[in-house]
C-alpha cells in the first residue's frame, strides 16, 4: 500500500467568465484538503476566482504512442480551418 | 504602562511569537503541501504583527517603530500569551496548539471589528478573513489526525493534554482587559470564552479526542510577569541580527 496521500489535478479559473485552466498538481487526504492545498500552492499571488480539483486517477489520457492516428491525418488538411471564408465586417469579432 | 498599548502589544506580540514559531516548519513539514500552507499562516501572522505593533508604536508615541518593537524588546517586555510560545513539537502538537490559538483569535478579530477605534476596526476586519482560513484548516487537520489511527490519536490527545492548561489565559480577563472592555475597543473576554469552549468542544468531539476535566491556567505570558523559559530562545534567534549589526536593512 502507498503511504502517499493521492495525486490531484488542479484547475483555476482566472477570472469570472474565463474557463478554468489546468495549473498543476498536488497531493491531498481528501478533495477538501486538495482545495485548500491549492488554495496554498496556487492562489497566493490573487491568480483565481474558482478551483476545480480532480483526482488524477480519474483522468482519462490519450496515449502517446497513438499519435499516428490521432493527429497526423489532420496535419496535411488545412482546408478544415474556417480561414477560407471571407467574412463581412459587419458580423464583428468571430 | 497605557492599557490602550499594552493591549495593541498583546494582539501584535502573539501575531509575531506564533508566526515565528511555525515558520520555524518551512522546510521542514511532512509533506511540500504542509509546508507551503504552514509558511503561508506564518507570513500571515507576521503581516498582521506589522499592523498590530506599528499601531502599537504609534499609540505610544516614543518615536519607535513596529520594527523596533519587535526586534528590540528584551522578553519581559513582551505580552504574548504562554500558548504561543510553547515549541513545535510533532506536527499533531503544532496543529492542535494552532487551533487552540485561531479558535480563540476568530472570536477575538470578530468582536474587534465592532471595535469604537477605527484603526483597531480596520485591522481586525483585515486579520479576521485571513484567521478564518486558519481554523478551518487547523481544525480540520485536528480532526482527521484525532480521528485517524490510533497512533495519530494517540498523538493528538497527547498534544491536548500538554497544550490545554495554556489555552485558558487568553480568554481570562484582566486589568488591561476589563479597561478594553469598558472603553469600547475590545470584547468582553467572557464572552468570548463561551464561543471559545462551544467551538472547542465541537471540534474535540469530531476529533474524538478528550478535553482534560480541569479550569486550571497557567498565566504570566500578557501580562509579561512570568513567560516560560522558551520566549528568550525564540527572542535569541528571532532577533540576533538586528542585536549584533543595528539597524541593519536589505
Amino acid at each position: 500500500m502507498s503511504n502517499e496521500w493521492p495525486l490531484w489535478e488542479i484547475f483555476i479559473r482566472g477570472q469570472h467568465g474565463m474557463s478554468h485552466r489546468h495549473v498543476g498538481s498536488l497531493h491531498a487526504a481528501d478533495e477538501a484538503g486538495a482545495i485548500k492545498n491549492a488554495r496554498d500552492v496556487y492562489t497566493r499571488r490573487n491568480e483565481g476566482v474558482s478551483i476545480w480539483v480532480v483526482e488524477a486517477r480519474n483522468i482519462t489520457a490519450s496515449s502517446p504512442s497513438d499519435k499516428g492516428p490521432m493527429y497526423e491525418p489532420s496535419e496535411s488538411k488545412v482546408y478544415r480551418h474556417p480561414t477560407f471564408f471571407d467574412i463581412p465586417d459587419d458580423v464583428g469579432a468571430m | 504602562m497605557d492599557p490602550y498599548f499594552e493591549f495593541l502589544c498583546r494582539m501584535g506580540d502573539n501575531t509575531l511569537i506564533l508566526g515565528h514559531r511555525v515558520s520555524e516548519w518551512c522546510g521542514h513539514a511532512p509533506v511540500i503541501e504542509e509546508d507551503i500552507a504552514l509558511a503561508n499562516t506564518a507570513l500571515d501572522l507576521i503581516g498582521q504583527t506589522q499592523m498590530w505593533l506599528g499601531l502599537a508604536a504609534e499609540v505610544e508615541g516614543k518615536g519607535r517603530t513596529a520594527d523596533d518593537l519587535a526586534m528590540l524588546r528584551d522578553a519581559w517586555d513582551f505580552r504574548s500569551a504562554l500558548l504561543v510560545e510553547q515549541p513545535n513539537g510533532d506536527f499533531g502538537q503544532t496543529l492542535m496548539r494552532q487551533f487552540l490559538f485561531d479558535a480563540w483569535h476568530l472570536e477575538m478579530l470578530k468582536g474587534l471589528t465592532q471595535s469604537c477605534e477605527p484603526r483597531v476596526a480596520e485591522i481586525a476586519a483585515k486579520a479576521v478573513k485571513e484567521v478564518q482560513y486558519h481554523v478551518e484548516r487547523s481544525s480540520e487537520t485536528v480532526i482527521g489526525l484525532g480521528d485517524g489511527t490510533e497512533v495519530s490519536h494517540a498523538k493528538m490527545q497527547a498534544a491536548l493534554n500538554l497544550l490545554w492548561p495554556f489555552a485558558g489565559e487568553l480568554c481570562t480577563p484582566d486589568a488591561v482587559d476589563d479597561a478594553m472592555h469598558a472603553k469600547g475597543i475590545a470584547p468582553d473576554l467572557t464572552t468570548i470564552r463561551t464561543a471559545y469552549d462551544t467551538h472547542i468542544e465541537s471540534v474535540m468531539a469530531e476529533a474524538t479526542l478528550t478535553i482534560p476535566d480541569s479550569r486550571f491556567a497557567h498565566k504570566g505570558g500578557k501580562s509579561g510577569f512570568q513567560h516560560s523559559e522558551h520566549l528568550g530562545h525564540i527572542l535569541t534567534q528571532m532577533q540576533w541580527l538586528q542585536r549584533a549589526y543595528p539597524g541593519a536593512t536589505w
